[in-house]
């Protein structure tokens, strides 16, 4: 077997090879193409953890709501169907709902390009395992804290605003972490609705170029960079956010 | 836009679902119970402590876990035919890749089920003059299994969700059937919305038992 990297230098269209490898006087090579595909799958997964980390994050907060009347009860059962809902559907399957059934649904949402249904599929897949982490991060809280919240006479609502997410958000950026990473794994996806991401671009370029070992090569070491990068943001955030002395990490417990 | 639900009969599910549906469910078994074989060796390797074997285990794990899956059923599906030698049907070959994916995973649960034991249990083993072999089938890795079972299954239960990913490389899986079922009879929302409720409720009856096994299976330390 011989390798034959030059394939991603090659023209899509014909058979003419790019000395700088990527396209000139407007023509595509498969460098051109891989590269526009790579920044679609970090777009689609940039706005579905967006979407991802609002709608987690509200509602884990809801799910940890003392059940004090109605309206609380509530609107923590809306969260635990939620995540429920969104958790024990396959993201492929809900790529097809939001993709074939939502649109026919709400006519709103005809006109809309696949890309944004897909991050809204990944978005709405992603944030149910964010409530999750989030509500866990919340419990793992002392007591202490929400209790101190309402002796100062602050709302539920600024109790978490100002005391309880600051601090519970700090604990799950870990778990957070991996799930920035998944979002980008499962962007994978987005290739059965024809969203032109890596994936896709991997399944065309194999065909046409029958360079499939160079070509899935490309595209699996760009999705290890991406998944690395987020990784080291992530890390980033972690040790700017950290409040001094507090906190170890949510698992390591008290002494 | 009206749903049309009076097409699905006896006759439409047996003709296109359950077909694909015994495929979803021989991948999940086979890749479970293959995943968890080849992930506890995998587990056993990455503690054993020898370099020789840990880097290579490590090395797999977690480059299995940094692809996405679609990537990995891609690459088997293009790669196991110059490995056998001979062509292999998508069926097949999305079932030696989700053994070899999900035996990654499995060894992650695995690793921490052995660490869950304590070290008492190894010296005691050792003791008793038992074998590495003895002590970990003996002592070791039971104890392990029972203290994993609930994480076992759920990730069972992700298992089960993945494989609508094998729709990558068209093997026929229940998601397909609906698939194929929608596009046959001009009603894709009806077969997608039917897929959709099946898969909801089969996964949301599996993560309730897990819950009611987790209360009951107690870790034993």
């Amino acid at each position: 077997m011989s390798w034959n990297w030059e394939v991603f230098c090659k023209s899509t269209l014909d058979e003419n090879f790019s000395p700088v490898c990527f396209g000139t006087g407007g023509e595509t090579t498969y460098l051109d193409w891989i590269m526009s595909a790579w920044g679609w799958t970090l777009s689609v997964s940039a706005l579905g953890l967006l979407i991802a980390m609002v709608l987690g994050i509200l509602m884990g907060a809801l799910r940890t709501l003392p059940p004090d009347n109605f309206v609380t009860r509530l609107l923590a059962t809306i969260s635990n169907v939620w995540v429920e809902l969104f958790r024990n559907i396959p993201v492929l399957v809900q790529v097809f709902l939001w993709y074939h059934v939502v649109p026919a649904l709400i006519p709103v949402l005809k006109g809309l390009p696949s890309f944004i249904l897909v991050s809204l599929a990944l978005g709405f897949f992603t944030s149910s395992r964010i409530a999750e982490q989030v509500r866990a991060g919340i419990g793992a809280l002392p007591r202490g804290q929400r209790f101190a919240a309402m002796a100062m006479g602050l709302t539920t609502f600024q109790s978490y605003r100002y005391v309880i997410l600051p601090m519970a958000l700090r604990i799950v950026i870990p778990p957070l972490t991996s799930e920035s990473m998944n979002i980008i794994k499962n962007s994978s996806v987005a290739f059965a609705v024809s969203v032109a991401e890596l994936t896709l671009f991997a399944m065309q370029a194999q065909e046409e170029t029958s360079r499939g070992i160079e070509i899935y090569l490309g595209v699996t070491a760009l999705y290890v960079v991406s998944a690395l990068t987020v990784n080291r943001i992530m890390a980033l955030i972690e040790s700017k956010t950290r409040v001094p002395g507090f906190i170890v990490s949510a698992s390591s417990g008290g002494h | 836009m009206n749903i049309d639900l009076s097409f699905y009969n006896l006759e439409m599910i047996r003709q296109y679902v359950l077909s694909g549906f015994l495929f979803s469910l021989q991948l999940t078994v086979i890749g479970t119970i293959g995943g968890i074989f080849f992930g506890t060796l995998l587990a056993l390797m990455r503690l054993s402590g020898k370099r020789t074997f840990t880097i290579p285990a490590g090395a797999y794990v977690n480059m299995m876990r940094s692809i996405p899956l679609v990537m990995v059923i891609l690459w088997f599906f293009l790669l196991m035919p110059s490995i056998l030698g001979r062509p292999i049907g998508a069926e097949a070959s999305a079932i030696i890749t989700f053994i070899a994916f999900e035996s990654a995973f499995f060894c992650e649960i695995m690793r921490s089920g052995i660490q869950s034991i304590p070290r008492g249990q190894i010296y005691a083993g050792q003791a008793m003059g038992m074998t590495y072999a003895q002590n970990m089938r003996l002592v070791i890795l039971p104890q392990a299994f029972r203290n994993m079972i609930p994480v076992l299954l759920t990730q069972t239960i992700v298992l089960f969700q993945d494989t609508s990913l094998v729709y990558a490389i068209g093997a026929y899986d229940m998601l397909k059937g609906f698939e194929v079922a929608g596009k046959n009879y001009g009603r894709p929302i009806e077969t997608y919305l039917a897929a959709a409720v099946i898969y909801f409720f089969i996964c949301f009856g599996l993560s309730r038992l897990v819950k009611i096994l987790q209360q009951r299976v107690a870790i034993i330390r």
